[in-house]
C-alpha cells in the first residue's frame, strides 16, 4: 500500500512541471468557455430587453444586436403605449393576486406546519405524508371540478377564486419546508414556553413564528414567484377584469409577429419585480428549493 | 442506492455544526443548505427526539424526553384548530377533484352518459392525443437527462473559477422569470429571418464562415464564345485549359452591381503560380470592356475556385476581398477552372425553428435555459458538502481529474443527481406554459403535450370535460410513482 502511494507521488511530482503548463492553459480555456455560456445565457433575455426599447419598423428590418453600433434606436415609445393601453389594471391584479396568495399561504401553513412539528396528535404522521404526496399532483386534476364549485359559489373569474386555488395549491409544498424547519427548533425553547403555561396558539405566535424567519422568507419568495408567474390559473379562473399580466400578454401572442411592440415590454415588465427580488432575496430562494425539490 | 440516498445529509450536518468545513465556503448562492434537511437530520441526532407519532413514520422512541413530552404536550384536540385551515383547503381544492375527477372521466362530454373507459381509450387510439402522449415521452427521454448533465458540468467548472457567485446567478436567473415571458424571449430568439432571431443570425454567421461565403444566386458567365469561362452542369468552368504561371479571368454577370454595392473593386491576380481574379463585369450606368477588368467593376469575395486535372481536383482556394485568388505549389501541367455550382446557390438562411419538425426541440431548448441553473445549483451544494480529504487523496494518488469525477464525484453525488433527475421529470410530465407559448397556433397540434391537450380540449375550445378529465387522471397516474419516491424518501430521511 505504501509503496503504492509513493509511486503515486513520484508520478504526481513527474507530472508537475508539465502539468502545470498544461492546467495553466485549461484554466484559461474552460474561463473562455464559461464566458460564453454566461453569455449564451444572458443574451435572450438581453433581446427582450433591446427588442422592447425599438421601434415597431426597426424591429421589423433589422436585428436588435444592431442597437449596439447604433444606439439612437432607443425609445420609450412601446411603453408609454403599452402602459396608455390598460396594461396597467393586469400588473394590479397580479399583485392583488399574488399578495394576498402568499401571505395566506404562509399563514395557513404556518399553522398546520406547528401542529404536525409539535402537537402530538392520532394519525399526525399519516397525514402528514398524505400532505408530501400531494406536493407533486398536478394542477391539472383541480382545473375541472374547481370551475364548477365556483360556478356554484358564484365565484367563478373573480380574483379571490383565483387566490384560493394558489393558496390551496401551494401548500403541500409550504407546510412541507415549514414544518421541516419547525422540527428544528430546540425542544427547550418550547418546552420552557408550556412549562409556564403559554397556550399553544402563544408559544406559535411569540416562540415557532419569530424563529421560523428564514424558512418564512424562502417560502414567501416560492410562493410569490408560483403565483406572480403563473399562466394556467388565471387562463382558466379570471375573466378578462380580473386577469393578471400574463393572461393579459397571453391573449396578445396568437399575432405574434405584430405585437411584438406590446408583448416585449409587457414581458419585459412582468419579469422586472421578480427579478428584482430574485437579486434580493437570492439566498433564501436557493434555501428553499434545497429544502423541497420535489415540486 | 438505499444507504447512499442518505449521503448528502451527513456532510450537510457537518457544515450546519460548524465544523472546519471544506476549504471554498464560498459566498452566494453556493452556501450549502442551511434550512431543512440538514437542520431536520440535525434535531432528531443532537437535540431530544420529537414526541413520537402513533403512525408508521417513524418509530416510537420510549426516553426520557418522550414521556416528558408527553406530560407536558397539548392536548390533540388543539391541533385541530391549528390543522382546520390547511385540511379544508387540501381537502376541497385538491383531494376533492381527484375523487370527482375520476368519476367525470367515466362520463361522455356533456356529463350526462356513463361510457365507462372509453375516454381513455380514446386517449390511446386518437392521433392527435398519441402525438401528445409521444412528445412527452420525448420531454421525459430528453429533458431531464439534458439539464442533469448540464448541471453537473456546470457545478464541477464553476468550482474552479473565481467568479462562480455571478456564473451562478446569470445561469439561475430564468428561474424568477415567468414561462410565458421566457416562453417570449425564445419566439423572438427563434424568428426565421436572420436578421431578426438571433438564433439564426449566429448560425447563418457560422456558416457562412465556415462554408463558401455568401453565395451568388443568379451570378453567370456570359453566354457567348467570347466569354473565357461556360456555364457547365452548374459549374462555372473555363473553357481553355490554363497553366500555372497564367492569369485566369473569370467574368461573371446576372448581379445586380447593386448587390455587391459594398464589395472591394476587383484587381489583376499578381503573376505566379496559377491565379486570376472573379468579379462582376458589370459596370454600373453601363460602359466598361466586356471581359476586362474595368475601374470600378466589384470583386466577388468568399467564391470556391478548384482547380481540376483529369476529372479530379487538385486544388482549392477562395477569392479574396478584390475578387482576386491564388493556387499556390500546383505542379506544371494543364488545368480547368472551375467554380463549383454551390456558390451560386441561395445562400443558407437558417433553421425553422418554429415549423413542425424542430418545434419540440426548440421548445426543449428553452426549457434547458431554463432549468439548467436549477439543477446546477443544487448539484453544487451537493459538491460542495463532499468531503475535500477523498478528492485530495485521490489526485496525490496520481488520479487524474477525468478519474476523480468519474470515480468519486459523481458516485458520490448520485443522490443529489437521482433528485435533480426526478424533479425534472415531474416538472417535465407537467410541461404546459412555454409549449403553449412557443409554439405557433398552426404548429401546436405537433408540439402538443398532455397538460396542454388537458387545457385545450377542456377549456380552450374543446368542450369535453370528459375527456378533460381523463387526461387530468393519466398525468396523475404518470406522476404517482414519483410521488411513492417522494413518500419513501421523505420516511427514509426521518429514520
Amino acid at each position: 500500500m505504501t509503496t503504492l502511494t509513493e509511486a503515486g507521488h513520484a508520478r504526481a511530482i513527474q507530472r508537475g512541471l508539465l502539468g502545470r503548463l498544461v492546467d495553466r492553459i485549461g484554466g484559461g480555456l474552460l474561463q473562455v468557455a464559461l464566458v460564453l455560456i454566461a453569455v449564451f445565457w444572458l443574451v435572450p433575455t438581453l433581446g427582450l430587453l433591446v427588442v422592447s426599447l425599438r421601434g415597431e419598423k426597426e424591429n421589423n428590418s433589422t436585428g436588435w444586436w444592431t442597437l449596439f453600433t447604433k444606439p439612437a434606436q432607443v425609445t420609450f415609445e412601446n411603453y408609454s403605449n403599452l402602459l396608455a393601453s390598460g396594461f396597467t389594471s393586469s400588473f394590479w391584479n397580479t399583485v392583488l393576486i399574488t399578495v394576498p396568495a402568499t401571505l395566506l399561504v404562509i399563514g395557513i401553513a404556518a399553522m398546520a406546519a406547528y401542529a404536525f412539528a409539535w402537537i402530538d396528535f392520532p394519525g399526525r404522521d399519516a397525514i402528514f405524508l398524505v400532505v408530501i404526496g400531494l406536493l407533486v399532483v398536478p394542477v391539472q386534476i383541480a382545473l375541472i371540478p374547481i370551475a364548477k364549485l365556483y360556478g356554484a359559489l358564484d365565484i367563478f373569474g373573480s380574483i379571490l377564486g383565483v387566490v384560493l386555488f394558489h393558496v390551496a395549491f401551494g401548500l403541500p409544498f409550504a407546510i412541507f419546508l415549514l414544518r421541516n424547519f419547525f422540527v428544528g427548533i430546540p425542544r427547550e425553547l418550547l418546552e420552557a414556553a408550556r412549562m409556564d403555561g403559554a397556550p399553544e396558539w402563544r408559544i406559535f405566535m411569540t416562540v415557532v413564528f419569530p424563529l421560523a424567519k428564514p424558512a418564512i422568507a424562502s417560502l414567501g419568495i416560492f410562493q410569490f414567484l408560483w403565483v406572480w408567474n403563473d399562466l394556467l390559473v388565471a387562463l382558466v379562473y379570471a375573466d378578462s377584469a380580473n386577469q393578471p399580466m400574463t393572461k393579459a400578454l397571453q391573449s396578445q401572442m396568437r399575432q405574434f409577429g405584430t405585437n411584438v411592440d406590446i408583448l416585449a415590454p409587457g414581458a419585459f415588465l412582468s419579469l422586472i419585480i421578480p427579478l428584482v427580488l430574485f437579486f434580493a432575496f437570492q439566498r433564501y430562494f436557493v434555501q428553499g428549493l434545497l429544502a423541497g425539490s420535489v415540486k | 442506492m438505499t444507504e447512499r440516498l442518505d449521503g448528502p445529509q451527513a456532510p450537510g450536518d457537518d457544515v450546519a455544526g460548524g465544523s472546519p468545513g471544506p476549504a471554498e465556503t464560498e459566498p452566494g448562492v453556493a452556501r450549502p443548505p442551511a434550512t431543512d434537511t440538514d437542520t431536520d437530520t440535525d434535531t432528531d441526532t443532537a437535540t431530544a427526539p420529537r414526541p413520537s407519532g402513533t403512525g408508521t413514520a417513524t418509530a416510537p422512541r420510549p426516553t426520557a424526553a418522550g414521556t416528558a413530552a408527553a406530560r407536558l404536550g397539548p392536548s390533540p384536540k388543539i391541533a385541530v384548530f391549528f390543522l382546520l385551515p390547511a385540511l379544508l383547503l387540501l381537502a376541497a381544492w385538491v383531494i376533492y377533484p381527484i375523487i370527482f375527477s375520476i368519476f367525470r372521466s367515466l362520463f361522455d362530454a356533456a356529463g350526462d352518459r356513463f361510457v365507462g373507459l372509453e375516454n381513455y381509450a380514446a386517449i390511446f387510439s386518437d392521433s392527435s392525443t398519441l402525438t401528445t402522449i409521444r412528445n412527452n415521452i420525448i420531454w421525459v427521454v430528453v429533458a431531464p437527462l439534458i439539464v442533469t448533465v448540464l448541471g453537473l458540468i456546470f457545478a464541477v467548472l464553476t468550482e474552479r473559477i473565481r467568479w462562480a457567485t455571478a456564473f451562478k446567478l446569470i445561469l439561475f436567473m430564468p428561474m424568477a422569470v415567468s414561462l410565458l415571458a421566457a416562453g417570449v424571449i425564445f419566439r423572438l430568439v427563434y424568428e426565421q429571418d436572420p436578421d431578426k432571431g438571433v438564433a439564426n443570425a449566429v448560425i447563418t454567421t457560422v456558416h457562412d464562415t465556415f462554408s463558401s461565403g455568401q453565395g451568388y444566386p443568379g451570378a453567370r458567365p456570359r453566354e457567348n464564345d467570347e466569354a473565357p469561362v461556360a456555364l457547365k452542369d452548374g459549374d462555372v468552368v473555363t473553357r481553355q485549359p490554363v497553366q500555372p504561371g497564367q492569369q485566369v479571368l473569370i467574368p461573371l454577370v446576372g448581379l445586380k452591381p447593386d448587390a455587391v454595392e459594398k464589395a472591394a473593386p476587383a484587381k489583376a491576380a499578381a503573376a505566379g503560380g496559377l491565379s486570376g481574379t472573379v468579379w462582376l463585369d458589370v459596370v454600373r450606368g453601363g460602359g466598361g470592356t466586356v471581359n476586362q477588368i474595368d475601374g470600378d467593376e466589384k470583386g466577388l469575395a468568399g467564391i470556391t475556385v478548384e482547380a481540376v486535372a483529369g476529372g479530379q481536383v487538385k486544388a482549392t482556394t477562395e477569392t479574396a476581398a478584390d475578387g482576386t485568388f491564388y493556387f499556390s505549389g500546383l505542379p506544371a501541367g494543364s488545368y480547368d477552372v472551375r467554380l463549383p455550382q454551390s456558390n451560386f446557390e441561395a445562400s443558407f438562411n437558417g433553421l425553422t425553428w418554429l415549423g413542425p419538425t424542430l418545434i419540440t426541440p426548440a421548445i426543449i431548448g428553452a426549457y434547458i435555459w431554463v432549468w439548467a441553473g436549477f439543477a446546477m445549483v443544487l448539484i453544487a451544494a451537493g459538491l460542495s458538502a463532499i468531503p475535500r480529504d477523498a478528492l485530495e487523496a485521490a489526485r496525490i494518488d496520481g488520479a487524474t481529474e477525468w478519474q476523480v469525477f468519474r470515480r468519486i464525484t459523481v458516485p458520490l453525488l448520485a443522490p443529489v443527481l437521482l433528485v435533480v433527475f426526478v424533479t425534472m421529470v415531474i416538472n417535465v410530465l407537467k410541461v404546459f406554459d412555454l409549449v403553449f407559448i412557443i409554439a405557433p397556433g398552426s404548429v401546436q397540434p405537433q408540439a402538443n403535450v398532455i397538460a396542454l391537450e388537458m387545457w385545450r380540449v377542456s377549456f380552450g375550445g374543446g368542450g369535453n370535460q370528459g375527456m378533460g378529465s381523463a387526461l387530468a387522471i393519466f398525468l396523475l397516474i404518470l406522476v404517482l410513482p414519483f410521488m411513492i419516491f417522494n413518500i419513501r424518501r421523505f420516511r427514509r430521511d426521518e429514520r
